[in-house]
């Protein structure tokens, strides 16, 4: 039995493909995938994100407990409000899950974890908080919106009291805060400005219709996943899981090592991996010719081996396929990667490939 | 709806066949095959002069989501692959019936298929759902 979100039944009237995500029903598109990716690089579209698990956490000792926790340090987190991205860490320095974490003051924090993993999270977070004396609580009571795109702050906003909506264009980016009885952060997934709104579900399907009316997009997974991979961001079981390290995934800049005294689930694993120097790391691909590069297909590595794609796209901005690839450490700047028994060749990039609407690699050198 | 011309076969596999005046074949995927893949962004047509035999792919059909072999529903020689469609993959969204056909082919003498009519195909994408 696939789980739904209090947006299904609108999605459905929205004429959207529903597939299965990670045990969720779940929009794939409304009409063309394409399309819903440029209508966020250029004017305003909304996700239903609410698939994804929102957890609040409360207790004495909850800091020390998420210091405990997470291979990034949420010491950094001194002004209410203020968000942080990092990982959750098993023993061998394996990525159990990539979050983002909320500062919410006296009320403690609030999580942001991933659909897909949210349960085994949640048993996971659960045993450690026993011994902080952190209570977790699941809030299953709200739904997510994303809005994202150049106009999306001023789109959302427009459905704010007017107080409101001065107090959400005045947030920082990473920062989010109650307004009207909603959670707003100015955080996404698209490389593009916006918000991420968490809001009780029962108004979630009259928010989405006026954001509609606002000339907001319904953009759905497949959308997000192009959006995403364009900013040069990783898919938690795609791009890294309980067998990759943050250090062979692009997210050495996660980790916080430092102050050394912070013992972290996983910090003991991560500093033997980085004393001995990663084998590999997470790159982006650039295909040189036509075709589209697709996760698992082969990676062949001048005078340094092989490695994989992890994910792999079409990119509707660049016009060109692109991809991100787990490769050894000494790969260079080229590489060629096996599509169907051809071997085509494509540039060693560093993600992201585009951020706020402009590619970020040069059409020309392609 | 999918839209499934009266004038035309079809295949099991969603590729439909149109008998030109000399003879050829002409050769695509049908509406409900280009919307269950979504957005096409590549396509690899064959070269004129390459002998296929029934059931072998000819084309590579990538959308967004994923990438596609299109079979051949007939044994012959390809007379014309669409080149226009490396430019324009899209056609085959927009257009699946005109603009957006793959190739032609001149069947091999005495080659037979095995070809759905449109009230067959259109109940084979009924039961397939969606």
């Amino acid at each position: 039995m696939t789980r739904r979100t209090p947006l299904f039944d609108l999605h459905q009237k929205l004429g959207a493909r529903i597939v299965d995500f990670g045990g969720w029903d779940m929009p794939l598109q409304y009409g063309s995938q394409i399309a819903e990716h440029h209508a966020v690089r250029r004017g305003a579209g909304v996700f239903d994100v609410s698939h994804m698990c929102v957890a609040d956490l409360k207790g004495a000792r909850v800091r020390q407990f998420l210091q405990s926790l997470l291979a990034n340090d949420v010491g950094k987190l001194k002004v209410p409000g203020k968000a942080l991205y990092g990982c959750m860490l098993n023993e061998t320095g394996g990525v159990i899950d990539d979050l983002i974490v909320y500062f919410l003051g006296e009320s403690g924090f609030r999580a942001v974890v991933n659909a897909g993993t949210r349960d085994g999270d949640l048993v996971w977070m659960r045993r450690h908080a026993a011994a902080f004396g952190v209570d977790i609580l699941e809030r299953t009571d709200l739904a997510m919106l994303a809005v994202q795109g150049p106009e999306a702050r001023g789109k959302a906003a427009s459905l704010l009291s007017p107080p409101g909506a001065t107090s959400a264009l005045a947030l920082e980016p990473f920062f989010g805060r109650e307004i009207d009885g909603w959670f707003v952060a100015r955080t996404g997934y698209t490389g593009e400005d916006g918000f991420e709104i968490m809001l009780p579900a029962a108004e979630a399907q009259r928010v989405w219709k006026a954001l509609n009316s606002a000339g907001v997009t319904s953009c759905g997974l497949g959308a997000r996943d192009t959006l995403r991979l364009e900013a040069g961001m990783n898919l938690y079981g795609s791009d890294m899981d309980e067998r990759t390290s943050p250090f062979e995934s692009g997210l050495a800049w996660t980790v916080a090592l430092e102050p050394r005294e912070r013992a972290f689930i996983g910090r003991g694993a991560l500093e033997a991996i980085r004393a001995r120097g990663p084998q590999r790391k997470l790159v982006g691909l650039l295909l040189e010719g036509r075709g589209v590069l697709r996760s698992h297909q082969k990676v062949l590595v001048p005078e340094a081996g092989e490695g994989e794609i992890t994910s792999g796209t079409f990119s509707p901005t660049l016009e060109r396929s692109i991809a991100l690839a787990r490769v050894p450490a000494a790969a260079g700047a080229s590489a060629q990667v096996d599509i169907r028994g051809k071997l085509l060749d494509a540039r060693i990039v560093r993600p992201p490939f585009v951020r706020h609407g402009k590619a970020l690699v040069s059409p020309e050198v392609i | 709806m999918s839209n499934v011309p009266s004038d035309l076969k079809y295949t099991k596999t969603h590729e439909w066949l149109r008998t030109l005046p000399d003879g050829t074949v002409e050769v695509g995927i049908t509406d409900h095959a280009q919307h269950a893949l979504g957005d096409l962004v590549f396509v690899e047509v064959p070269e004129a002069g390459r002998k296929l035999s029934a059931g072998e792919p000819f084309a590579v059909v990538e959308s967004v989501k994923a990438a596609s072999d299109v079979y051949s529903p007939i044994a012959g020689e390809v007379t014309a692959g669409n080149a226009a469609l490396a430019a324009e993959p899209e056609a085959i969204n927009s257009d699946a019936y005109g603009k957006g056909w793959l190739m032609r082919i001149r069947p091999s003498a005495g080659a037979s298929a095995t070809l759905l009519s449109p009230a067959d195909y259109e109940k084979l994408i009924a039961e397939e759902g969606d």
